[in-house]
């Protein structure tokens, strides 16, 4: 019994339509330990562990559990036998406490009532045994994501599982969060749990698996123990092909301002103060970065810079000409272009096609008479645009629907570049959920922009893509720049871990002096 | 677009089949109903006039309909809608000078109660815009008000003394009669399908149909790609309107020749399912105007067969089993689903 794998695959297949998701899939987690699945966007992996976990049928294969096969597919079936997974996006109420939130769907009863001092009670037992830090009567919206995360952790093992497979755990972290959770992780393998991981970062895979699963267009292409690996390998199998890991960047030269942020109030979606007097100015030539936790009023930044929300103060200026409430189409006309952070959201309609998400936003650049569609320019934009940024398939009239997120990525940042009179590029998490080779060439496509004199402003999540892209680094914390950072400071080696606790208010550390915000 | 025909084709089989357990149950045969359900409509010149009447009305409250959902927004008052542009055509018909060239008598009379169809929708898009109220509530109490305002405007001044319908519109307001053995089918006909080709055209070719369709689909990428989702509502909210109260153009001037208190009632909640069934495109909302017209107008010629709640009824299941397959058929294709 001791040793049948945690958790095996058997040649998993899975078509979606026309697109082979898995390809003759097979797998084999041992026991007590953390096995990395790697691969770019839309390689197979999150189909993959999502059969495992019960969610999707396979249509060929089989899944074995601790050396039982698993007859029936069942998200109940699976967790019954001990796999959980923990989902990139949580799956809490924010309004519910800890318990409430774990036992959701399984609530214990005593003489038909809700028991909750129990499971309170084996929360907290759980917690102290891996170490996870959580109080079970904590209210979800009050804990940080990293303190959710470890919620959703808790739920999996007090439904009993012992394979715990988490999903990008570590997106939505900052690089002490992450170093907490390996922790969590290490001790939920001593403990006797297996993990499986499914990440695209290499450098974590490294840090922290025994074993890794380097996944290719929904096939297994290597496999490897983690002893003795290096990034590149694992890349080479990730893409089929080796990857520059550096990009060409030469310094910047800043011309004039050609965005203008002056004493920003941005109310958010809750009524709380989002923005809180932010003054930015990004000139041409130059990358700024943004950094900063996810919810501390970059989206609303954007929001008001674009003009999709009120600004309660302050002013936007784009190329010198005052912006503040002014519609949105002024302000794309004025010179600015705009990458959301959220392509499914707010950049693309997904039952368009190609040619038509790259005319949106520029729709009325392509009408002839009456307000009529000049479908014949409508296509030769996109067969452009297809042909210049490598949008796959190569096909005008393919729906954006089922594409990869890489792809849907280049489309909508190819059509941003493609606007007139360009001056202001906004990137919010320009490669968020993108494969490595689009990565690649969103990040040059942004260098190239700014080398031919656009003001690009760039927020994004991934500390290392601000490091490398940004020839400055404002801070952002609860809707106020607490830093700026210029290229020397960057260039530093200890920048990432300064910028992190910078990013969590824990700047300057305690005892520092309270007048200087940070290194400005 | 194939596997949508079929799927509603399967879903037709499957409620005549229902129909049948019905017809059986009140001891007729089902066949012999289908058969003189079918001889009656269209297999004679009068029954296939009767039905292209009843269906006029339909592709037109269906087209408002869907027109509404296309931009993601669900109108619910084209009863009302219809009155009121059924109220205004017969008004300004009754109006007008005899000496108008008929033609533009005719215009008239349609733009006025589009107009009025128009106005009333466009306020539940205002209300919607400007306050966030619901437009199905909006809508839904507009009806009221709507039907209570003709009638009381009505009963005050229009009406003709002790009855409830208006002066009959002048001569040259009259629509011509298609033929079809007495039937009172009518040009108003014409004017449903060129309006069903031009909301096509305006949706699929137009820049600002390209707008509001990615305002039903996103109307956050919409926003984001300089569209002004409010004005999208109230126009989107107003062509609905508008769509509705061109209904008065095959009752009142195409039949009646004047308006009646209720003309045209239950017409525009069919609209709802005609859309539905129609998939919300202009062709096949002709195409399910032409059915619930079959089975308005069948349902008489079977009356005295089978008691006529039982076409009733076997309306009502059809427009359920669409629903059930079309929604069956969406949750099949994404739980086999994009990959992630």
């Amino acid at each position: 019994m001791g040793d049948l794998p945690a958790l095996e695959l058997r040649n998993i297949s899975k078509t979606y339509g026309a697109v082979a998701a898995n390809r003759d899939v097979s797998l084999t987690v041992a026991r007590q330990s953390i096995h990395a699945l790697v691969g770019e966007n839309g390689a197979g992996k999150s189909t993959l562990m999502k059969i495992a976990y019960g969610h999707v049928r396979p249509d060929a294969g089989e899944i074995w559990i601790k050396g039982q096969r698993l007859a029936r597919h069942s998200v109940s079936q699976s967790i019954a036998r001990g796999v959980g997974m923990v989902h990139q996006h949580f799956m809490l109420v924010g309004t519910l406490t800890v318990v409430e939130n774990v036992v959701l769907g399984q609530e214990p009863r005593r003489r038909g009532l809700l028991d909750l001092g129990r499971a309170a009670a084996e929360i907290r037992a759980l917690s102290q045994k891996f170490g996870l830090d959580v109080d079970p009567e904590a209210r979800i919206e009050d804990l940080s994501v990293g303190q959710q995360q470890r919620v959703e952790i808790v739920k999996v093992l007090w439904r009993g599982c012992d394979v715990v497979i988490l999903d990008e755990p570590t997106a939505v972290l900052t690089p002490s969060e992450v170093r907490d959770l390996f922790a969590v992780l290490r001790g939920l393998v001593e403990g006797g749990m297996t993990i499986v991981l499914i990440t695209h970062k290499l450098d974590e895979v490294l840090a922290i698996a025994n074993r890794v699963t380097v996944m290719r267009r929904g096939e297994r292409v290597a496999e490897y123990e983690a002893d003795g690996l290096t990034a590149e390998q694992i890349i080479h199998a990730m893409v089929g092909r080796p990857v520059q890991q550096h990009l060409d960047k030469q310094p910047a030269k800043p011309g004039e301002p050609m965005l203008e942020i002056r004493a920003l109030h941005v109310t958010g979606a809750r009524g709380t103060q989002a923005v809180r007097g932010v003054d930015l100015e990004v000139r041409a030539g130059e990358i700024l970065g943004i950094a900063g936790v996810e919810g501390n009023g970059q989206t609303e930044l954007v929001e008001a810079i674009v003009g999709l929300r009120a600004v309660d103060r302050g002013s936007v200026a784009i190329r010198g000409t005052a912006v503040t409430g002014v519609p949105v189409a002024q302000r794309y006309a004025a010179g600015l272009a705009h990458v959301p952070e959220d392509r499914h959201d707010r950049a693309l309609v997904l039952d368009y096609s190609i040619q038509d998400n790259l005319i949106l936003g520029q729709q009325r650049d392509f009408v002839g008479t009456l307000d009529v569609l000049d479908r014949g320019r409508v296509r030769q934009h996109a067969d452009r645009l297809i042909a210049e940024f490598d949008i796959r398939p190569p096909v005008p009239t393919q729906v954006v629907q089922g594409m990869s997120g890489g792809n849907q990525q280049k489309l909508v940042v190819a059509r941003e570049l493609s606007r007139r009179g360009l001056a202001v590029l906004i990137c919010a998490q320009p490669t968020r959920g993108v494969d490595i080779g689009a990565i690649e060439a969103i990040h040059r496509r942004m260098i190239e922009a700014r080398d031919r004199g656009l003001a690009v402003l760039l927020l994004s999540a991934e500390l290392s893509e601000l490091r490398a892209l940004s020839d400055r680094l404002a801070v952002l914390y609860k809707g106020q720049i607490v830093a700026t950072l210029d290229r020397d400071q960057l260039a530093a080696d200890d920048a990432l871990d300064t910028i992190g606790a910078m990013m969590t208010g824990c700047w300057p550390p305690a005892g520092a002096g309270t007048a200087e915000a940070g290194p400005s | 677009m194939r596997r949508e025909a079929l799927t509603i084709g399967i879903a037709l089989v499957v409620a005549a089949l229902v129909g049948s357990l019905l017809i059986a149950y009140v001891g007729k045969s089902p066949l012999e109903v289908y058969g003189l359900l079918l001889r009656s409509t269209w297999g004679t010149s009068y029954g296939f006039g009767q039905v292209l009447f009843k269906s006029t009305p339909l592709i037109l409250t269906g087209l408002s309909v869907a027109v509404a959902f296309k931009v993601g927004l669900f109108n619910i008052g084209a009863e009302g809608q219809l009155a009121a542009g059924s109220f205004v055509t017969a008004l300004c018909g009754a109006a007008l000078p005899a000496a108008l060239p008929g033609p533009i008598a005719v215009a008239v009379c349609v733009i006025a109660g589009m107009l009025a169809g128009a106005a009333l929708a466009g306020l539940a898009g205002v209300l919607k815009t400007r306050y966030g109220a619901h437009e199905v509530i909006n809508t839904i109490m507009l009806n009221f008000i709507a039907s209570s305002v003709i009638l009381w405007a009505g009963n005050a001044r229009f009406f003709v003394k002790y009855t409830t319908h208006t002066q009959a519109i002048s001569d040259n307001a009259t629509l011509h009669h298609l033929g079809f053995t007495g039937s009172a089918a009518n040009t108003s006909l014409l004017l449903a399908l060129a309006l069903a080709g031009g909301v096509a055209y305006f949706f699929n070719r137009t820049r600002r149909g390209f707008e509001w369709r990615a305002v039903g689909h996103n109307p956050r990428a919409a926003q984001n790609a300089g569209v002004r989702i409010g004005g999208v509502v109230i126009g989107a909210m107003a062509m609905s309107g508008a769509l509705s109260g061109a209904v008065g153009a095959n009752y009142v001037l195409g039949y009646k020749s004047y308006y009646e208190s209720g003309i045209g009632s239950g017409v525009g909640v069919m609209g709802i399912a005609v859309a539905l069934l129609g998939r919300n495109h202009p062709a096949g909302i002709v195409a399910a105007a032409l059915l619930l017209g079959t089975l308005s107008h069948g349902g008489l010629a079977v009356a005295e067969q089978v008691p006529k709640e039982i076409v009733q009824i076997l309306q009502a299941i059809i427009i359920l089993a669409v629903a059930c397959a079309s929604a069956y058929r969406a949750r099949r294709a994404r739980s086999a689903g994009a990959p992630a």
